[in-house]
């Protein structure tokens, strides 16, 4: 099999969305995924030569996005946590006591949900990129974005029949493409 | 306006359910759906998928950059692309 190669004419087009939701659901802030976002191409690009050729380009591009993610939280956290206190339990007889102990693990259920969550976020960037590009757009902005449709058809110069008609075809594909794994 | 229709096609009763997953469709159009569906076993199946992706896409939690941002992003990286073939 021929080694994978890269394409960074293409990159945000194909990759933009992908590495934005990604980035989103760990870093909840808009400004700074994006900035996270950028930053990952920029640096993809200066690395170019280091790509070997044997992961596809979107799991490269993510490894990447990894450590910026992880470098993000490594910054903030030597900001703060200097003047952290540490309190223990006066005796054993209140042990327990403290509010968080009595919530019952909230943690671990959520980083399942997360978890989850991106499974099923990346079987939708799988199946959306199956779809002819105007159908995914249409869809995006419908379906994700919540674009009114009158919007939608001035940007895209579409009339509101032809979207319905696109939406229609679109919704009939990813339903079926879904429908294996997670309906 | 022609004569007043309860009974619709299939092709109409389809729409009707895009529009409903999109808040868009009109009551009457609801019940005009909902009535469609009692008899039609191929639209309740339609109706039935197309809910299940709503309910799908909405849990995922799913979210895309907004087109103004990606114009932005699209233009910064394509200054420095330039840069780097020059």
């Amino acid at each position: 099999m021929s080694k994978n190669k890269l394409n960074p004419d293409k990159w945000i087009d194909l990759y933009a969305d992908y590495l934005y939701n990604y980035t989103i659901s760990r870093v909840s802030d808009n400004d700074m995924a994006q900035d996270l976002v950028q930053d990952t191409f920029l640096a993809a690009l200066k690395s170019m030569s280091n790509f070997k050729g044997e992961a596809s380009e979107r799991t490269w591009l993510i490894s990447i996005l990894k450590r910026k993610i992880i470098d993000y939280y490594r910054k903030i956290n030597s900001n703060k946590g200097k003047a952290e206190v540490r309190m223990n339990y006066q005796d054993s007889e209140h042990e327990g006591d403290w509010l968080e102990e009595r919530v019952a693990d909230p943690f671990d259920k959520n980083a399942e949900d997360k978890l989850q969550n991106s499974e099923l976020g990346d079987a939708i960037f799988e199946c959306l990129s199956k779809l002819p590009p105007k159908q995914a757009e249409v869809f995006k902005m419908k379906t994700i974005q919540g674009y009114e449709t009158e919007v939608i058809c001035n940007e895209l110069n579409i009339t509101p029949s032809n979207l319905w008609v696109i939406i229609h075809r679109a919704r009939t594909a990813m339903s079926g493409c879904l429908k294996e794994n997670w309906f | 306006m022609g004569k007043f229709k309860i009974f619709i096609p299939c092709e109409e009763a389809n729409h009707v359910c895009d529009k409903t997953q999109y808040k868009n469709a009109t009551l009457l159009e609801k019940i005009k759906l909902n009535l469609h569906l009692l008899y039609c076993r191929a639209c309740r199946e339609y109706t039935k998928n197309n809910t299940k992706l709503t309910k799908t896409i909405a849990k995922s939690n799913i979210e895309f950059l907004d087109k103004s941002d990606k114009e932005k992003l699209k233009d910064n990286f394509e200054k420095a692309l330039k840069e780097q073939l020059h």
